[in-house]
């Protein structure tokens, strides 16, 4: 029977929170269209066969071969081809991070398929000469596109923190079935030859509180007190395109549809106006506090929570008022 | 060293976009056009490696004829040959994209020798397929890596750098090969005036790509759904502080 195959992200064996987005998004395609799910890990192993199955997949196909053991877009794209021909899948669902598009465009570039990037929704089509309806994201969420697919092996990416990973109520573990893709050393030209560990400690992508500011700021020393600020509550420093262009804080600090896509519970936007390209990478926080001067900005009318005032003067009472409480 | 920059024409960041009235194109009346964020740093970037390695630059674009003013802007900065290939201004499939551009590199390529480097932003800021670059380099059976924020080159390899959640990772391709790049690898130049004025005369090679469609078929663009959020307003000026550490408290956020 045809099955709806979902990639898992890892790395190095560590699976990746987005694969249980993943997961869950092909779990909702395969109950539509009435099939199973499986999995796929490529390098992975058969370990992940307790989350996979904690997430409704009933196979984990485990992709064994020596040049997958790190990650490289071509080795991992073309065993996904491979396998995807071997299976034959209703549909081959990712989440769209820079791995998931990444495998996903290899694969389909391989099998000569279209490839949809940053899915919302997905159905099968009424539409003649459609086969599949499709809901998609635009300039990273500000505008939706309505897509028609002819392909009958939809290759899609769900968007990343579009979908709440859930588990099903009474998980199983999936079989595990190995393939072993047939790779040579040319498939390997592009696996990782090195990495540079960053030092420990909060992220970005991990931190509970992100204080970001805006060309409101108004310069790098200004952006001080921030910093003051984020290390008090154990969070990170955030900034918007302004910040960046201006050469204020280094561009790995830049939250936005161009930089890093955020989910903390609490966003704090300092002196940041809300354009929507901002917007879209700081949208899935639990919780957002605007401190603008203007309250008609957009960073004002969007967030949940709002301070009216020069954040030159708020952002240092705030952290004196903790250390106060602290005593 | 040959270098090529693939880049997009797309409404300039920042610009609320509308959508026009039957829905199947974007109401481009008041929007001012600019290169796509990514690909305006892979030019800053194939510039640099210029200078630094010698060679030339050649921008591809292909979309609106009005898609000439990327070129001729990357021509300002200091690219030496530009090539549209021109459409009827509807956004082309990814498919059918990449089969175009990989026809016309293949076809210059043929004339003037292979580009060593073929760089392309990680993905367009407007429809954002996140593939253009890579099915190209597959066409071309060459090395393709996404996401590239640091680009090294020596004997014949690109160092490649790319962000992780833990770190970077380093790929070393073999070259010829294609990388995609990201905003951030590097700050982009302004043009001189000089370069503006010579941009203006240069000649852009004009190459009409055919191909066949693919199998993605844009059929309407919607408004996103407006995220309704009831501001509470915690307050004014730094009188406000106690209620925001109330509230950082409220969220368990001060363990």
């Amino acid at each position: 029977m045809s099955t709806v195959l979902v990639v898992l992200e890892h790395d190095r064996g560590s699976l990746a929170d987005a694969s249980l987005e993943a997961l869950t998004a092909g779990r909702g395609l395969a109950g539509q269209l009435g099939v199973g799910m499986a999995a796929v890990a490529l390098g992975g192993s058969a370990a992940m066969a307790g989350v996979a199955g904690s997430y409704g997949a009933a196979t984990i196909h485990v992709v064994d071969h020596e040049f997958l053991a790190d990650y490289g877009p071509e080795a991992w794209g073309e065993s996904l081809a491979q396998l995807v021909q071997f299976l034959q899948p209703a549909a081959v669902i990712a989440t769209g991070t820079d791995r998931g598009n990444e495998v996903m465009a290899q694969a389909a570039a391989r099998l000569d398929l279209p490839m949809v990037a940053n899915v919302l929704e997905a159905r099968p089509s009424s539409m003649a000469g459609s086969l599949w309806a499709l809901t998609r994201v635009r300039w990273g969420g500000s505008l939706l596109e309505s897509t028609s697919l002819t392909s009958a092996t939809p290759m899609l990416t769900f968007s990343h923190h579009a979908v709440i990973a859930e588990p099903i109520a009474a998980p199983g573990l999936a079989g595990v079935e190995t393939f072993v893709p047939s790779l040579d050393a040319a498939h390997a030209r592009t696996n990782v030859r090195d990495r540079v560990e960053r030092p420990a400690g909060v992220t970005l992508a991990t931190a509970r509180i992100i204080v970001s500011g805006g060309r409101g700021v108004g310069s790098a020393e200004n952006f001080a007190p921030l910093t003051e600020l984020a290390t008090t509550v154990g969070g990170v420093v955030g900034c918007s395109r302004a910040v960046t262009n201006n050469g204020w804080r280094p561009h790995s600090d830049q939250v936005g549809q161009t930089g890093t896509r955020v989910a903390p519970d609490l966003y704090i936007a300092c002196g940041i106006s809300g354009a929507i390209q901002h917007w879209v990478g700081a949208m899935a926080s639990k919780k957002v506090l605007a401190i603008n001067t203007d309250p008609e900005a957009n960073m004002v009318t969007k967030a949940d929570y709002a301070v009216i005032g020069d954040l030159h003067k708020v952002v240092p009472a705030v952290t004196a008022e903790i250390l106060r409480r602290r005593g | 060293m040959r270098t090529a920059v693939c880049v997009k024409r797309v409404p300039a960041p920042g610009a609320r976009i509308n959508i026009s009235a039957d829905g199947q194109s974007i109401d481009t009346t008041h929007l001012a056009f600019t290169t796509s964020p990514h690909e305006e740093c892979a030019v800053e970037e194939a510039l640099r490696l210029t200078e630094k390695h010698g060679g030339d630059v050649t921008v591809f674009t292909l979309g609106a004829g009005a898609a000439d003013e990327q070129l001729r802007y990357g021509l300002s900065l200091g690219a030496q040959h530009a090539v549209l290939l021109p459409t009827d201004g509807t956004d082309w499939d990814p498919q059918r994209t990449a089969a175009a551009l990989a026809d016309a590199i293949r076809e210059r390529e043929a004339r003037d020798g292979q580009f060593d480097l073929i760089l392309f932003g990680n993905e367009s800021a407007d429809s954002g397929g996140f593939q253009v670059g890579i099915r190209v380099a597959n066409a071309l059976g060459r090395a393709c890596v996404n996401g590239i924020k640091g680009i090294d080159i020596a004997d014949g390899i690109a160092t490649a750098r790319r962000e992780s959640d833990v770190g970077l990772e380093v790929y070393e391709l073999a070259m010829p090969a294609v990388l995609g790049v990201k905003e951030g690898i590097n700050l982009p130049r302004y043009p001189t005036l000089k370069g503006r004025l010579s941009s203006k005369k240069a000649d852009v090679d004009v190459v009409t790509p055919a191909g066949v469609a693919g199998g993605q078929i844009a059929l309407r663009l919607l408004p996103a759904a407006e995220q309704v959020s009831e501001t509470v307003i915690l307050g004014h000026g730094p009188d406000a502080a106690p209620a925001i550490v109330d509230l950082l408290e409220e969220l368990g956020l001060l363990s």
